[in-house]
């Protein structure tokens, strides 16, 4: 074979191979899609909204788990938005060059991509055994641990975009550094720190691990923060894994509303990225 | 005047000190984190040293605890994820650097995005639902048919056919990660400058030639680091390997077929039930394990991505 023929052949070769790794990447996602479609819009019915999670056998819905994911994720971003935003600032504003600041980035980089279900034993052990019980506000809190880090960076990102010329201007007006970062930087970057709050939502309204030692789950409807509370993965997680026909239609209509959720999340936050005019 | 210039300084000095407490604050929950799971861990640090790590007995009516048998389930199904899903990922980060027409970048990188963006519990149910019955029922045996007459590695593709097991852990984990490496391949891929490539395609080169020797070379401690990143996701996915991993202590055959464990599923799966006292502590312990195994896994991959960062002008990647 001529060396060039031979050449070629490899080319096309490696390239049909890049070629067959898209194609088999793309082929989980629409399988994995497909049968949440399948399933889950087969599962769906109105009292999944109205009634509560069932013994097995009986017909019910997942009324107190939505309620219960909806207090606990919407809890744990009250407590994430402002440490993570006031942190972001530091990063972007202050630390870009100090030790601090790179040992701080550093970190939270780990506690980006560290495991979630380490997040939970720190909760249970700082705040669970302390208490004696499981509680929804453990919960929250174990959450808001996981949305830190990715509003941090996000956040950080967001500013980092903001041109200088901007804070130069306010500060040629004579305003403070605390005044230029709080009316102009940040309110520039709003639309970009909007993305990194939805972000975090969809990470942690999937998030399963860190709630079995934290809010653990409840069968039962409660609001109260200081008792076990359901939600929405750790059932999915509990009826999924039972070997009863009407827990697992449950299991794949939770999953449905998840996924669901999560896409749209993800989506509404690359379009208010895109139409954001600091990009 | 509304500011007097001293108003001003006192607010700035404030602002200032408000964020970098809170900036701060992360540094302590990485302390929090160590100290505090070190501390509950403790009495079974105590009673079992470092046998804990060399054990395989795990028999909680007994209160005997070793790590064997979870961390060879870690180790092992990460170590698969690793093996598909490093080849796949470049495949899919050359097709989008290299391959695809514009148009399609976007759209395609998304859609593998989106993989990322699955919550792990959806992997989990599809897996142990939809995914390990056809594997269990039509790839298994083909898989035994084939590799499982090779001499020396056969015998980890033998035994019965369940479908849930080490393996089918280690392909939905593959699948998991794909997208982690994926993006940072392809962002340090980006990184080459177009000089280098061209001057490589104008001494003809081809497509796979400039990759090979000129942008693989060029990026190499980055995909290092991209490896890393997925290593350190797969080590310490939870769900998804809980439903699907088979939950047996068991160390009997070396076939990937066989149900196991991993650090991360025994957790899920016995913390809520444990009494406290050693119990309580040594599943603890297994977590600190974890997270101490997968802190070392992300720093090198951060100090790898940053090392290569710094050589291109400071872009971030990862």
């Amino acid at each position: 074979m001529k060396l060039s023929t031979k050449r070629k052949a490899v080319n096309f070769f490696a390239l049909s191979m890049s070629l067959a790794a898209m194609a088999f990447g793309l082929f989980w996602l629409f399988w994995i899609l497909w049968m949440v479609l399948d399933l889950g819009v087969g599962a769906l019915k109105p009292t999944l909204f109205t009634e509560m999670t069932p013994p097995p056998g009986e017909a019910g819905g997942l009324k107190n788990a939505i309620a219960g994911s909806l207090i606990m994720v919407g809890l744990a971003m009250l407590i994430a938005t402002p440490l993570a935003t006031l942190a972001g600032i530091y990063l972007a504003e202050y630390g870009q060059r100090s030790w601090l600041g790179k040992v701080t980035r550093f970190v939270n980089d780990i506690l980006l991509s560290a495991p979630s279900i380490v997040i939970g034993l720190f909760v249970y052990a700082i705040y669970v055994a302390k208490a004696g019980k499981f509680s929804g506000m453990s919960g929250a809190l174990a959450l808001a641990l996981l949305a830190i880090p990715v509003m941090v960076r996000t956040t950080e990102n967001m500013l980092a975009l903001v041109p200088n010329s901007l804070r130069e201007a306010a500060f040629a007006l004579g305003a403070p550094k605390w005044r230029v970062i709080l009316m102009v930087t940040l309110r520039s970057a709003k639309s970009g720190i909007v993305t990194g709050i939805l972000l975090s939502v969809a990470r942690i309204s999937g998030e399963t691990a860190p709630l079995l030692f934290t809010a653990l789950s409840n069968q039962f409807w409660s609001t109260n923060l200081s008792e076990p509370m359901a939600s929405l993965p750790a059932t999915i997680f509990k009826f999924a894994m039972s070997p009863f026909a009407d827990w697992q239609q449950l299991a794949w209509a939770g999953v449905f509303i998840i996924t669901l959720g999560v896409l749209i999340l993800n989506i509404i936050a690359r379009v208010m990225f895109r139409s954001s005019p600091q990009r | 005047m509304k500011n007097s210039p001293s108003k001003s300084k006192l607010g700035d000095l404030l602002f200032f000190n408000l964020t970098r407490a809170v900036a701060m604050l992360t540094l302590l929950v990485l302390a929090g984190i160590i100290v505090s799971l070190t501390i509950s861990a403790w009495p079974s640090i105590k009673t079992f040293g470092f046998g804990f790590l060399t054990s395989s007995e795990w028999n909680p009516p007994a209160e005997q605890f070793g790590a064997l048998v979870p961390i060879y389930g870690t180790l092992v199904t990460s170590l698969i994820a690793l093996v598909i899903a490093l080849p796949i990922s470049f495949g899919i980060a050359l097709f989008l650097t290299e391959l695809s027409p514009t148009w399609l970048r976007r759209p395609l990188g998304i859609a593998i995005e989106l993989l990322a963006g699955i919550p792990s519990i959806v992997y989990g149910i599809w897996g142990l639902l939809v995914f390990a019955p056809v594997f269990g029922e039509h790839v298994q045996p083909k898989i035994a048919e084939t590799l499982g007459e090779v001499p020396v590695i056969g015998e980890l593709f033998s035994g019965p056919t369940f479908g849930i097991g080490l393996l089918a852990a280690g392909i939905i984990l593959a699948i998991m990660i794909i997208p982690f490496i994926t993006s940072v391949m392809r962002d340090v891929f980006e990184l080459t400058p177009a000089m280098l490539k061209e001057s490589c395609y104008g001494l003809g080169g081809t497509t796979w030639e400039v990759v090979r020797n000129v942008v693989l070379p060029y990026t190499r401690v980055g995909v290092i680091g991209g490896v890393m990143l997925g290593l350190g996701r797969a080590l310490g996915e939870t769900m998804a390997v809980t439903f699907v991993i088979g939950n047996a202590s068991l160390l009997e055959s070396p076939s990937l077929f066989m149900p196991g464990n991993s650090i991360t599923s025994l957790l899920a799966n016995e913390f809520a039930e444990a009494s406290p006292g050693l119990y309580t502590a040594a599943l603890i312990e297994l977590g600190l394990i974890l997270f101490v195994i997968t802190f070392i896994v992300l720093s090198l991959s951060k100090l790898l991505l940053h090392s290569l960062e710094k050589n291109s002008g400071g872009k971030h990647v990862g």
